[in-house]
């Protein structure tokens, strides 16, 4: 069809520019001399070096990424299992139950989660000290558990919709040349399913590692992540070493997709390629 | 020729000889590609016309110009006298049955076959009555309420041509039409196709890979290959009077073998056949020169195959390599002396036991044929 | 020698050989089940639990800041009376619906043509584009919103802009020094519209790129043009995609915390800020947890009823011939 769709044009140009002109603004203004971050006032790129010597924001930085390390790998492990057992188990008890449950922190607003998430920890936290005489803090591990179950149902979805599009007759295949179950599963669905397992725990990782709500509500005295430290910074107002701050994760994050696209783009057109080639060895 | 030609002119008695449809010279590039190259055919009204080739041949490329979905790069199309260059597909007084239907899914059939008398100026109550007769034609009837889904696909198929014949187009085009089809219902649907065709006297152009469909079901049909037209005629014509080696080979089974021209003596030729062993008589065609290099075709069908030597003047020998039972008839593979092999079909005309066939494997026979039968071809 | 392989090819003890005679044959689907079936209900099923049996309950000055039972009957229904009673909540809850509608339909109206947008680009072209509508999503939040915070700002150089714009526009008289867009319902509206976009965008294309086009070939051929075409094909196709989209930008877009936190009018809060005011200032736990459960109840309740009975179509839709 050699229509041209001038409109839709146009707009996908307004919605990328819409998309990326806050963005490259806030990367200029990072590299501001003046004290105002919104007036410019010269190239200067004095803030990343405040940055740098931040303690507060380095910790909070490491804690951050300990804490995405971590509740990535359990929620990868936990979220796995259940989207296996939604996508291969086809009857077990309990199982509209289960998947309601498993989809239900998904459109659960934040919020809700975040209150009753640390009411059901303050309320542990009573008990234990009750019972046991065990005084508990908030910190690194409520925080971690939170963020385990808010994302272990997104590595779940991803899960499941693989397993959905996967050939159920190469298992059945496995099957039939006589592995058990488990064998099956250990030697053809997990393989199958890594990339998804990948994607999965890369999802968990940014989830965690940009939560501010649930980690705000889950948070104890003393363990400050980097983004609860730039949401009480920026409450305050614009600062440009927050721009800084944002220019380097904008980077670092950019340059990571951009590899991982590249990278899946290839893989694709010489899967393309290899197609090709087989039909035409075969014509 | 001559008999071809009258069955011709009987079959298509209701059909106006005047040129309905003008392709003009039409190309079609795809950037180096070469869909369409040079395409010139004139379409009779009242007629199917059967675009027939394997895939890539360009047929469907050519098929969708005419709708309207793409433009030649080259050349012209006029549809009733009139050009369509530049003019939208939905403008066009064309309809197309889609090959994977297209029918929209969230429409029921009666909406469906109803959709494109929507831009028509015509009464509520006309319009209903009109979705009523295609649904009636089709006999669809009972199925009006039903979503896409919820019919066979035999159905879908006939909501497809009821869609597309219910505004009336000068020119129904059917891409691939019984391509969906099983078997069984393709041999009906191809007789129900051509009683509606003969119905409502719509000119049908049908693209096919499916030579068999495209005999059954079309007074002239057009050979292509690469996206050129290679050879334009009735059925009979081009199964039995192929031009050149392309659609010989194409349509039907055939024995090729290269040969010379010895001498041409008024209708008949003598030809030279090194793979045949000596000289063979086949009709002449015209222009044809002492020495000239050319390629002889038999179908199997012609050859006779006999245990004696047959008294006509072709005949060659040679050892049954290899026997094919089809019930209805059987295919025999004849290796002769220079290495070649004929494939013979004979028809099981009497109820025979298998020892009681003509020839088996290994034996010595003769196969012949009528010098009207020898294809030569020169292109 | 004989020893050490009598030794080797003795059975293991009898218990580990059961045990793992149980992992082989059942119980590693068991396990698979019920580890993550166990988490989910003890970090998410129970605290949510108690949310719902807290909004029943009163408050109390004591440690934790509640009980059940403290004027006679169990149950306490009181706060969800106030709920009704008290003019915060209706219009927390107003502005929250009326900020939530207004973006998503702005997204609707962006992120549609967007998608069908890339839809309609070359392949090569549609994976980078895909890739830069997805690149912010995994940009920090927080920072995206910050981003809008220095445009937004009385000084800064897109304010001046649309100021300059504006008083180019109207008479002199009219004239403006600048516009105020932070602490503004707009400034919500805006920075969720930015924040939620990919949300819309991504479930769209997805839709939209399963679209078979002949069909959109076959309306034209039948007579439509290109916009009719759109209407009568294109749309009610992709009305799961709308729905979809709609959904992940207007559920977290009503209980959204950060955004009006940030850009929002403070004298008129979003029900998620009165939520955790109930929770942190006023210590009122009970009353938090009450506007808690008309929140699910109010706006995700029907929503996910709505895809509970979608999902119950579509089997049956699979079920049929």
């Amino acid at each position: 069809m050699n229509r041209r769709p001038v409109f839709l044009m146009s707009v996908l140009a307004f919605g990328f520019a819409f998309f990326y002109v806050p963005i490259l603004s806030m990367i200029v203004f990072s590299f501001n001399n003046a004290r105002l971050a919104t007036v410019w006032g010269g190239f200067s790129t004095k803030w990343y070096a405040k940055l740098f010597a931040n303690d507060q924001v380095l910790d909070a930085a490491w804690l951050s990424v300990r804490i995405a390390l971590t509740s990535a790998t359990v929620a990868t492990i936990l979220g796995t299992m259940a989207g296996i057992a939604l996508a291969r188990f086809r009857r077990f008890r309990g199982r509209t139950f289960f998947s309601g449950l498993v989809t239900a922190p998904l459109i659960m607003p934040e919020v809700i989660t975040g209150i009753s998430t640390l009411i059901f920890f303050i309320l542990i936290s009573n008990l234990l000290e009750a019972a046991f005489g065990w005084k508990t803090q908030r910190g690194f591990t409520t925080i971690t558990l939170a963020h385990i179950t808010f994302s272990l149902t997104f590595v779940t979805a991803i899960i499941q919709s693989r397993l959905r599009d996967a050939d159920i007759a190469v298992e059945e295949a496995a099957m039939d040349l006589g592995s058990r179950p488990w064998q099956v599963m250990k030697d053809i669905t997990l393989p199958i399913i890594s990339p998804a397992i990948l994607s999965g725990w890369l999802l968990a990782f940014t989830i965690s590692l940009d939560d501010v709500v649930i980690t705000s509500f889950t948070t104890g005295p003393g363990s400050t992540t980097l983004p609860i430290l730039i949401w009480s910074k920026v409450k305050l107002g614009v600062t440009p070493d927050i721009n800084a701050l944002a220019t380097i994760t904008v980077c670092v994050v950019g340059l990571g997709v951009i590899i991982a696209g590249i990278l899946l783009n290839r893989a694709e057109r010489r899967r393309d390629l290899d197609a090709q080639m087989a039909y035409r060895a075969n014509e | 020729m001559q008999a071809a030609a009258q069955a011709e002119t009987v079959r298509a008695s209701a059909v106006d000889p005047a040129p309905f449809i003008r392709i003009d010279g039409v190309s079609k590039y795809f950037g180096t590609f070469r869909a369409v190259e040079n395409v010139s055919l004139e379409i009779r009204k009242g007629e199917i016309f059967a675009l027939l080739g394997g895939s890539g041949c360009g047929k469907t490329t050519l098929l969708r110009m005419l709708a309207g979905f793409e433009e030649p790069t080259k050349g012209r199309i006029f549809i009733d006298g009139q050009d369509m260059t530049g003019v939208p597909a939905y403008d066009r007084p064309v309809n197309m049955m889609f090959q994977s239907y297209a029918l929209f899914p969230h429409m029921s059939v009666e909406k469906n076959v109803g959709y494109g008398l929507k831009h028509e100026r015509m009464t509520d109550a006309r319009r209903k009555e009109r979705v009523r007769e295609m649904l009636e034609l089709v006999q669809l009837s009972q199925f009006a309420h039903r979503k896409p889904h919820q019919i066979s696909g035999g159905q879908r198929q006939r909501v497809a041509l009821a869609r597309a014949l219910a505004r009336q187009p000068k020119l129904l085009l059917l891409d691939e039409p019984l391509a969906a089809l099983d078997k069984k219902l393709r041999e009906h649907t191809q007789f129900e196709l051509m009683d509606i065709q003969h119905k409502t006297g719509t000119t049908f152009i049908v693209v096919t890979h499916d030579q068999e469909e495209a005999m059954i079901l079309s007074d002239r049909m057009a050979v292509m290959d690469k996206g050129e037209v290679k050879q334009v005629g009735s059925p009979t014509e081009v199964y039995e009077y192929p031009t050149n080696r392309f659609v010989a080979g194409f349509i039907g089974s055939i024995n090729f073998a290269e040969a010379s021209v010895v001498s041409v003596a008024g209708d008949l030729a003598q030809v030279e056949v090194p793979a045949f062993g000596g000289r063979m008589s086949a009709r002449a065609v015209p222009g044809l020169a002492a020495g000239q290099a050319l390629t002889l075709a038999v179908r199997p069908e012609k050859l006779t195959i006999s245990r004696g030597r047959p008294d006509l003047p072709n005949a060659v020998q040679g050892v049954v390599s290899d026997v094919g039972y089809f019930g209805k008839d059987s295919l025999y593979k004849v290796r002769l002396p220079s290495g070649a092999v004929l494939t013979a079909h004979s028809a099981n005309a009497r109820r025979a036991a298998e020892a009681e066939r003509v020839a088996t494997w290994e034996d010595d026979v003769w196969l012949s044929f009528d010098p009207s039968a020898a294809i030569l071809l020169t292109a | 020698m004989t020893e050490i392989s009598a030794a080797n090819t003795a059975p293991p003890k009898p218990r580990t050989a059961r045990l793992r005679r149980w992992f082989h044959r059942r119980g590693w689907a068991d396990l698979t089940i019920a580890t993550p079936y166990v988490w989910l209900t003890i970090f998410f099923l129970l605290p949510f639990m108690i949310v719902t049996a807290m909004s029943f309950a009163s408050r109390t000055p004591t440690s934790p800041p509640f009980s059940f039972g403290v004027d006679g009957s169990f149950l306490n229904f009181e706060n969800f009376a106030r709920l009704l009673e008290d003019d915060l909540y209706r219009r927390a809850f107003l502005i929250s619906i009326r900020n939530a509608a207004l973006a998503t339909l702005l997204c609707l109206l962006i992120g549609y043509p967007m998608a069908l947008g890339l839809t309609r680009v070359s392949r090569s072209a549609r994976n980078v584009l895909l890739m830069l509508v997805i690149l912010p999503f995994w940009t920090s939040f927080l920072l995206r919103v910050y981003a809008w915070m220095g445009l937004m700002g009385t000084n800064s150089w897109f304010n001046r802009l649309l100021t300059s714009i504006y008083n180019g526009l109207v008479p002199d008289d009219w004239a403006i020094r600048s516009i105020q867009m932070m602490h503004t319902n707009f400034a919500v509206v805006l920075v969720t519209v930015y924040s939620y976009l990919p949300f819309m965008i991504l479930p769209l294309y997805a839709n939209l790129e399963k679209l078979d086009l002949t069909l959109d070939e076959a309306a034209m051929d039948l007579g439509s043009r290109p916009f009719r075409v759109f209407l009568d094909v294109t749309l009610p196709l992709s009305i799961p995609g709308i729905i979809a989209g709609a959904m992940l930008v207007f559920i977290p877009a009503c209980g959204e915390l950060i955004i009006p936190g940030l850009v929002g009018n403070p004298s008129q809060p979003m029900i998620g800020r009165v939520i955790s005011d109930e929770f942190a200032s006023a210590r009122d736990w009970p009353m938090a947890s009450a506007v808690s459960v008309a929140l699910l109840f109010l706006m995700v309740g029907p929503m996910m009823l709505y895809t509970h009975f979608e999902a119950k179509a579509q089997e049956k839709k699979a079920m049929e011939p």
